[in-house]
Formats: C-alpha cells, sequence, structure tokens
C-alpha cells in the first residue's frame, strides 16, 4: 500500500455518558521533584516542565524542596481567601441566574491559581489577568461592592457600564484591565515587564492565559519578547483542561506538556500541581525571585480543571461528563488545603463552617449594598451621555455633536431607554 | 418548504453544501462536537465527520490561515470566526492574504474561503461582543462582503458565498438569529415562523451576491439599509405613516448600484441607516454613491442613523442602538426638508 497521510483530530478521553478518564493526566508524588537554584540555566532544568511539582502528599501533609514553609495564620489567610473567592462566584452565578446581571464566569476549582500567586507576589508586581483570576482581586482587598457593581453596570461601576460584568480592572491595586478577546494581555505583560526593566525598578509583572488561548499568536509573542530581552515577567498558562467546548487536546496539549514550551523558547518551564496552593505558592516564589534577580521569565503551567461552565452562557453537559469534575485526579483546592491545615492541628470542620457562615453573610452584605447603588434593570443607571467620555482624552467635535443629539432625543423620547432584560448570550 | 429560524436556515446551506460538495469543510472554534456556541453547526459533525466539520484551536489568525491553505488545495472552507469582534487576530491574513491571492498570482493561486461571523448588538455583549465592522472589510480590494437580513436571504446567501470561487467575508446579525427585531427590547421576541422571509426552501438555491432587495416600495423617500436595521426601519416606517420605499443592500460588496440609485432617483430623498459607527462608516459609501448618481434628483440632503462613535457599551445598549426613534427622526427631517 502507498503511504499516504490521514489528518489527526484530538478526541478527548470521555463524553457525556462515558466514564470519565483523566489517565493521560501525568502526575509526580508529592516532593518528588527537585527545586533547583533560582540561577539555573533554563536548559539545565527541562525536567520541570516534564514533571509535576507538588507540596501536599496524600496525607496532607506538606513534604518536599517546594515545600515554601508558610505559617500557619499565612495558610489559613490563603484558605478565606479561596473560599471567600468561591462563595462570591457562587452568589454572582445566582444572581445572574436571576436575571439580575447579564453574564457571568465562575473560577470554582481554580481558587489556588490566583490567590497563592497573588500572596506571593509583592503588592507593586503588575498583574495583567484573563477572565478567571478574580482571586487576584480578593487577594489585594479589592472591595467586593465595587466587583459587585461592575457586574451590575450600576453608578459606582469602574468601567463606567462600559464592559461586560467581570471585566474588572483596579488602578490603584495593579491590576490591568481585563479585555474580552483572549491572550492579548500576554505580551502586553512583557512590555509593561520591559520598561520596568528599562526603569530599573524591582517591580515585575505576571500574566494569566488559558491553554486553550494559548493557541492565539500573542502567546508566541509573549514568550518570544520575554525570551529576546529577559523580561522580568513571570507568564501563567492555566491549564484547566477545557476551552469552552474543547478539550486540552485542541491546544496542543496531546504531544507535549504546555510548560514544555518554555524551553523551546530558552525560558524555563514550570508544571505545577494548580489545586496545590502550596505548589503554586512556591513555585511563584522561586519565578519571582528569579524575575528581580535579571533571570528573566518563568512559563508556569498550572494544571487544573474548569469545574463550572465556561461561563453563565455554557452548557457544559453537551460535550463532557456530567460528573467529570469528581474523577479529577487532583482533586479541590480548598478541601486540600483545609485537610492539611487540620493536619497541622490549625484548622478544623467547625472553624472552617464558621468561616464559611461568616464570609457568606459579608457577601450578603456587600450585595445589599452593591444593589443599593443601581442595577442594569430597575437603575440607577449612570447618565448614559456619560458613554461619550474616555473615547479620547478631550472629546472631538464629532462626539461632542452626537452627545447633544442624543440628550435632545432622551428629552423627546424619555421613554428611548427604559431598562430592558439583560440578555447577554456569549461562548 | 420548511419555516426557519435564522440559524436553521445557515445549518441547512451547510448542510446542502456539504451534502452536494465533497470539497466543503466547516473550521472553528467550538463548529464540530458541539455545534457552536450559537448553534449554527448543530448536527453537521455527526453527519458529515470530523474530517468535514472541523473544531479548531483558539486562534482566528490560525483558522482563517489554514483556510486560505485549505483553499489552495482544491477545498472549499467556511470558517466561522465565533463574533466579529474576534476576527482581527486574523485581519491580516484576509487582508494581505486572502483577498490578494487571486491578484499577486496573477490568476495562478486563489482561496475560495468563506468566513462567517456573527456582529451587531442589542444582547448585552459590551464592546467586545457587539461589533458591525463591515465597513473596514469593504475597504479592502477582493473580497466580497455579505450581510443577510432574514433566514430565506441567510441560506440562499450562505449557499452563494460558498461557491463563489472568491472569498466572502459573511457577517450574521445575532441580534435577528433567532427572530426579527424592530428595537424595541421590552416587547417581547417574534418568532421568525411569523414572517414570510422565514419560509425557506429545504434544499439548493441561491440568493445572488450582488443584488440588494427592494424589501418596501415607496414614494416618497429611499431608505438604505441592511442585517437588523431592515426590521427597525420597517417599524419606523410603518409608525410614522410615511411611504418609505426600503432597500435591503444585502451585499456591501459587490454593491448593487442599479436598485439603489434607481429608487432614490424615484423617491428624490434618502436615509441611510446602519448599526455600526458613523465615521467613515459604510453609509459615507452609500451617501457617496447615492450622490453622484442621483445628485440632480435629490430634493433634501442624505442623512445617516448609526451608531454613535464609541465603543458599544454594555449598559447603554439602547441609548447606543439607533432605534426607531432616531430613524424616525432622520425620515421627519428629510421630509420637511424636502417641502
Amino acid at each position: 500500500m502507498t503511504p499516504r497521510s490521514r489528518l489527526h483530530v484530538p478526541s478527548p478521553p470521555a463524553r457525556p455518558g462515558q466514564e470519565p478518564d483523566f489517565s493521560y493526566v501525568q502526575i509526580s508524588p508529592a516532593g518528588a521533584v527537585n527545586r533547583p537554584d533560582v540561577t539555573a540555566a533554563a536548559r539545565d532544568i527541562e525536567n520541570l516542565s516534564v514533571e509535576m511539582v507538588r507540596v501536599l502528599g496524600e496525607d496532607h501533609r506538606a513534604i518536599g524542596p517546594w515545600n515554601p514553609h508558610l505559617e500557619p495564620e499565612e495558610l489559613q489567610v490563603g484558605l478565606r481567601h479561596m473560599l471567600l473567592t468561591r462563595l462570591f462566584d457562587d452568589r454572582m452565578q445566582k444572581i445572574q441566574r436571576q436575571g439580575r446581571i447579564s453574564f457571568y464566569i465562575k473560577s470554582t476549582g481554580e481558587e489556588a491559581v490566583a490567590v497563592a500567586q497573588g500572596m506571593a507576589l509583592q503588592p507593586g508586581d503588575m498583574l495583567f489577568p484573563s477572565y478567571r483570576q478574580q482571586g487576584l482581586h480578593v487577594v489585594r482587598g479589592h472591595n467586593l461592592v465595587e466587583l459587585m457593581c461592575q457586574c451590575l453596570s450600576n453608578t459606582r461601576d469602574m468601567c463606567k457600564g462600559r464592559q461586560m460584568p467581570i471585566m474588572y480592572h483596579w488602578g490603584k491595586g495593579n491590576i490591568f484591565s481585563i479585555s474580552g478577546n483572549l491572550a492579548t494581555q500576554f505580551p502586553q505583560a512583557v512590555g509593561w515587564a520591559m520598561a520596568a526593566a528599562i526603569k530599573g525598578e524591582d517591580r515585575i509583572a505576571a500574566s494569566w492565559i488559558g491553554e486553550g488561548s494559548s493557541a492565539e499568536a500573542d502567546f508566541h509573542y509573549a514568550m518570544t519578547f520575554a525570551a529576546v530581552y529577559q523580561a522580568p515577567v513571570i507568564l501563567n498558562l492555566v491549564n484547566n483542561q477545557w476551552a469552552i467546548s474543547t478539550f486540552q487536546g485542541f491546544a496542543g496539549g496531546e504531544h507535549r506538556t504546555f510548560a514544555q514550551r518554555g524551553p523551546g523558547y530558552g525560558i524555563p518551564g514550570i508544571r505545577v500541581d494548580g489545586n496545590d496552593f502550596l505548589a503554586v505558592y512556591a513555585v511563584t516564589q522561586w519565578a519571582a525571585q528569579r524575575a528581580r534577580q535579571s533571570g528573566g521569565a518563568t512559563l508556569i503551567e498550572h494544571v487544573t480543571y474548569r469545574a463550572a461552565a465556561h461561563s453563565t452562557s455554557d452548557d457544559p453537559s453537551r460535550y463532557r461528563p456530567k460528573e467529570e469534575w469528581r474523577a479529577w485526579p487532583l482533586g479541590d483546592p480548598i478541601n486540600r488545603l483545609k485537610a492539611h491545615l487540620i493536619t497541622l492541628g490549625e484548622w478544623s470542620e467547625e472553624r472552617h463552617a464558621q468561616l464559611h457562615k461568616e464570609l457568606d453573610a459579608h457577601v450578603s452584605a456587600c450585595w445589599k449594598e452593591a444593589e443599593s447603588y443601581g442595577t442594569l434593570t430597575h437603575g440607577p443607571t449612570l447618565d448614559p451621555l456619560t458613554m461619550f467620555e474616555d473615547v479620547f482624552k478631550e472629546m472631538p467635535q464629532n462626539l461632542v455633536l452626537q452627545r447633544e443629539q442624543l440628550q435632545a432625543l432622551r428629552s423627546a423620547e424619555p421613554d428611548l431607554a427604559r431598562p430592558a432584560p439583560p440578555v447577554a448570550q456569549e461562548g | 418548504m420548511a419555516r426557519m429560524n435564522m440559524v436553521q436556515a445557515l445549518n441547512s446551506a451547510m448542510d446542502v453544501m456539504l451534502g452536494r460538495d465533497p470539497r466543503v469543510v466547516i473550521l472553528g472554534e467550538d463548529v464540530g462536537y458541539f455545534g457552536g456556541v450559537f448553534r449554527v453547526t448543530d448536527g453537521l459533525q455527526r453527519k458529515y465527520g470530523e474530517h468535514r466539520v472541523l473544531d479548531t484551536p483558539i486562534a482566528e489568525g490560525g483558522i482563517i490561515a489554514a483556510a486560505i491553505g485549505m483553499g489552495a488545495n482544491g477545498l472549499k472552507p467556511v470558517a466561522e470566526i465565533q463574533f466579529a469582534d474576534y476576527i482581527y487576530p486574523g485581519f491580516d491574513q484576509v487582508v494581505s492574504e486572502l483577498a490578494r491571492l487571486r491578484y499577486r498570482s496573477a490568476g495562478e493561486f486563489h482561496a475560495p474561503v468563506t468566513i462567517r461571523t456573527p456582529c451587531g448588538g442589542g444582547i448585552r455583549g459590551g464592546q467586545t461582543h457587539s461589533q458591525s465592522p463591515e465597513a473596514i472589510f469593504t475597504h479592502v480590494c477582493g473580497i466580497k462582503v455579505v450581510m443577510p437580513s432574514n433566514p430565506y436571504d441567510a441560506k440562499g446567501l450562505l449557499i452563494s458565498s460558498i461557491e463563489d470561487e472568491d472569498p466572502v467575508v459573511f457577517f450574521e446579525p445575532k441580534r435577528i438569529y433567532n427572530g426579527p427585531f424592530d428595537g424595541d427590547a421590552h416587547k417581547p421576541a417574534v418568532p421568525w415562523s411569523a414572517h414570510p422571509r422565514g419560509e425557506v426552501p429545504d434544499g439548493h438555491y441561491n440568493v445572488p451576491i450582488g443584488r440588494a432587495e427592494i424589501v418596501r416600495e415607496g414614494k416618497d423617500v429611499t431608505v438604505l439599509t441592511y442585517g437588523t436595521m431592515v426590521h427597525v426601519v420597517e417599524a419606523a416606517v410603518r409608525a410614522l405613516g410615511v411611504d418609505a420605499e426600503i432597500v435591503d443592500v444585502r451585499t456591501m460588496a459587490p454593491l448593487d448600484v442599479d436598485t439603489l440609485c434607481t429608487s432614490v432617483c424615484k423617491t428624490g430623498r434618502c436615509v441611510v441607516v446602519h448599526e455600526a459607527t458613523r465615521f467613515n462608516g459604510y453609509g459615507a459609501e452609500l451617501v457617496a454613491t447615492v450622490q453622484e448618481h442621483c445628485f440632480w434628483n435629490l430634493e433634501a440632503p442624505i442623512q445617516r442613523v448609526t451608531g454613535w462613535d464609541t465603543p458599544y457599551p454594555h449598559a447603554f445598549e439602547w441609548e447606543y442602538f439607533p432605534g426607531q426613534a432616531r430613524i424616525a427622526a432622520a425620515l421627519r427631517q428629510v421630509m420637511e426638508e424636502a417641502e
């Protein structure tokens, strides 16, 4: 037979109705991976991109060279931030289902990535998140009321009603504006880091991208610029296995790990258990120290699982087993840190239940306040004429005229813009 | 004949073409197993297999570039870009490659690619899920640009686009996927089944590229519009009681100058309506064309009703959307000035 080519189409291990199968996820035992010096050459530590850095063992104890030896109080803070992030997400999802906000994206199951990393970095470090790192805002102390007001597009909305829910920003907290277009933030973070190096600052940048959107050219731009200029930046690839309906094989994850792309560019790649709070903290600390010592960028692949739908517009039961998240071999980040603290004798089920109650009440109180500043459906809203601001620093003549036209129209037709029900659909 | 909404009609067009022509392949993010985030490719992979209906990596530049390569190698790719707002990473591949391959190789190479992409606002999509970038593409020589306003045209035009030997960017106004929308978000949604253009033949037929359609005959003023705005204009005209001739442009490039200008020369007045921003929007081309051909017949300055020159805001989409009130104001003005 004459040999001929055949198109390979990746196929996920399980579809709806089938048994979940995560045998493709290569997992190293906790404590098994070496921790090289932060000055090590990228080519000498390529094993880190294949193995998996893990600290929390099956017995819930922290072991091995990557153990960051955090104080129990710090671990409790981490647990608190992760739990708050989850409860906030749960509440906002519910509120979306009630039709009070147009859209929402949860980070359920991935809280350790944003929270542990946020804690391992310095407050002056600049963060360029994608849309699933709300934990960064929680860690940096962004008032939940402000996040909720953004989702509500109300009178206190930081985006002045211009962005869909969850597209936050926080200048004071050094968190960049989230774009609805994927991957664009990755090379921008590199540019920010280059500027820090040009100015001789001690600050570094960090950015997050999904494994799915790492297929965009922006990923390549980021890696190339980071490598060429040895920019002080941490490039995080959150491999949560699913990009809406396509599994990680469609992003190129079938043949090599995503972390292995790092060494291809001359950048260290570290593959980490993304649901292990301590491991995520430790590799971030390592990469941050390396960046601050002119060692350049690090690519970190966080192996985790998108336990919730992509967004409130998505229905994952159409393309993956309904209970797949239960079979995820790296467990749940909150449960694991909680079990670790209990093992240390620094936590208990009672304290956890108490914390849950306290944070839930906090979320309720925040929501009550946020709602008092207006909702999309019942107002009050910002003055619609504000939509003409910030297109430019100074409003050009055509916009001045158009603002006058809208103003005249609103006086003539006061009914023009009764708030309509939110109907967002999105991929 | 069957009753179809726009999603079903587009699906049927691709179904027909996959069945008739083995060269046709569909590719895009989530289009395969899942059937697309708007369900437009639902069931096609099951029916035609993974080599005809391909899920792709998230890379719009990659999708369009791969489609060009497939097209150059004898296939007829239909690429979906999930939202028109996401098309820009593929812009270089469209402008510098897809549009000019035939020209730069003096006809030796070409890529008959169709790019389908949902556009327009009205779904609380904010500034990155609401754009109407058709004018940007009409400025590029070598690609055809289409935007249907109903299920019948959607199917017939998509079949024509796939059969076309030149590249086509096919915009789908997503606000009217499930029913005609007259611009009033408070009214209950109207399904396509109640609309005459929701009647769609099951099999193959063409709606030709390059032909506009007069959707309402009238003698006082011509309204040139397309996409979602066709329905908003119809409602505004009804409410105002003006005898307007409404022309659905349907194909932005190439433009059916004859139909448009014959109408304006007849009525002597013209209003141009589109959802996209105003400055250098597609309306500017329409106005220039009408002026060139109908100057001596015009009885009033041509009016444009468009989106404002700002990004599409999430909270104020109905203040942004060029709704019935603004269309009526323009119609009144062009009628008054004519007296």
